[in-house]
């Protein structure tokens, strides 16, 4: 019996949790994003522990979704709540969704393509328009409005736009 | 000024020193990075080496948080990564010299952004070999940030080496400047004797290599001179770094334990 009250509590959790944006890339929740490790509810402690790996070593983000993350449990009445961040195994655009992935197309991102980070890969990358689709493609900039996006142009339909990167 | 008991541990704990001398190389060369924003040449590429230095920042602060955590550990006095990045003074620090130089023009940004990201990569790819715990997790966290950070400073190179004769020449007196602070990086002090020692002679052959071929790419001249500048691991630096910590430190040296 208590075995199952824990999972369903788990299981809104994770529910709670795929409310919670990304502040940079709203599209995504942070469960699209694969940053959220472990969830686990401490019936004793009437406590959640959350993991969490951060996307780059300096995103601002990652205070400002631990605070939303606190502010979204505490709202569906979970007030007790430990957030471990861990560096290892290290985040990778592998943990991303699928569906995360289109609604990263859809906004106008394009999609991380490579499956996984592999630097010598990383050379011959074709990287799509989310604007026409052509990959006719260029590299302006291996750094575009945030360390995890770089800018590409298209030379079809002329858009510039961002590619979210391997890592 | 840290505690005296901290200093003293400092002082006298080689993986604790290990630790801040990396934390350190990232601050500083944060540090100097980030003094272009809102100056870089375009838009792009401001933003470009802004990203750079948080990614660098990021790393510097999870080095210290984990030295932080090992000084607390060790000597029972809470201790922050704050403590370690603003109360420390020149002498304390143990960057490389080439962190700390001032920025000059782009050409010579990006080529030491190249020279010092290259040695990062070939080091810290060593250290998810050889580092455990925390360390190592830093060292996987790191390396997907530094691979971006030295395709980018490698383009650049190239880019303005084999560029205009302005160009070129720009490079070739940044190339003068910065070669006799690259030795430093390669030669391990007594502190990081104990982890990449054995590794050093490998993770040196590895940095030649890549430099002289993307200075091959760039159509410039491999420097011949082999005299080198050192001091910085020991806490002897130069001028230039006072006034950088001068103006990083003010607030907290000002305003002890101000938050924001």
């Amino acid at each position: 019996m208590e075995a199952t009250i824990v999972i369903d509590k788990e299981k809104s959790i994770w529910n709670i949790l795929e409310t919670v944006c990304d502040p940079e890339i709203p599209v995504l929740s942070i469960i699209d994003l694969g940053i959220i490790r472990a969830v686990a509810f401490n019936e004793a402690s009437n406590m959640v522990e959350l993991t969490i790996t951060p996307t780059y070593t300096g995103c601002p983000a990652m205070d400002m979704i631990g605070a939303q993350i606190r502010m979204a449990l505490a709202e569906a009445g979970f007030h007790q709540v430990k957030i471990q961040q861990i560096l290892s195994p290290a985040w990778t655009t592998d943990w991303m969704t699928e569906s995360g992935k289109q609604k990263l197309q859809a906004y106008g991102i394009a999609p991380p393509v490579a499956t996984n980070f592999n630097q010598v890969y990383l050379e011959d990358l074709e990287i799509a328009c989310p604007n026409c689709g052509a990959t006719n493609t260029k590299l302006v900039s291996e750094f575009g409005s945030t360390a995890c996006k770089a800018l590409f142009q298209c030379k079809d339909c002329l858009e510039p736009f961002d590619y979210f990167k391997c890592h | 000024m840290l505690q005296q008991s901290i200093s003293k541990l400092i002082s006298e704990d080689q993986q604790i020193q290990y630790l801040l001398h990396l934390a350190d190389n990232a601050l500083i060369l944060s540090h100097r990075n980030s003094q272009w924003c809102g100056h870089g040449p375009i838009l792009e590429q401001d933003i470009a080496l802004t990203n750079i230095a948080l990614d660098q920042l990021g790393q510097a602060r999870n080095l210290y948080q984990y030295a932080a955590l090992l000084i607390t550990e060790k000597t029972g006095i809470p201790t922050t990564e704050d403590q370690l990045a603003y109360l420390r003074d020149v002498g304390e620090f143990k960057n490389c010299l080439i962190a700390e130089l001032p920025n000059g023009d782009w050409g010579q940004t990006v080529l030491r952004n190249f020279l010092m990201g290259s040695y990062q990569f070939f080091l810290y790819q060593e250290l998810q070999q050889i580092a455990t715990g925390q360390l190592k997790a830093i060292a996987d966290k790191s390396i997907k940030e530094i691979t971006y950070h030295v395709r980018w400073s490698a383009d650049w190179v190239v880019r303005l080496g084999d560029g205009t004769t302005e160009s070129h020449a720009r490079m070739e007196q940044a190339l003068e400047l910065l070669w006799s602070y690259t030795g430093e990086m390669l030669e391990p002090s007594d502190f990081e004797q104990e982890l990449i020692g054995t590794q050093s002679s490998y993770i040196k052959a590895a940095w030649e290599a890549k430099i002289a071929a993307v200075l091959a790419e760039a159509n410039l001249d491999h420097p011949k001179n082999d005299w080198m500048q050192l001091g910085g691991k020991k806490g002897i630096h130069t001028e230039h770094l006072g006034y950088l910590l001068a103006e990083m430190q003010f607030l907290q040296r000002a305003y002890p334990g101000l938050e924001w």
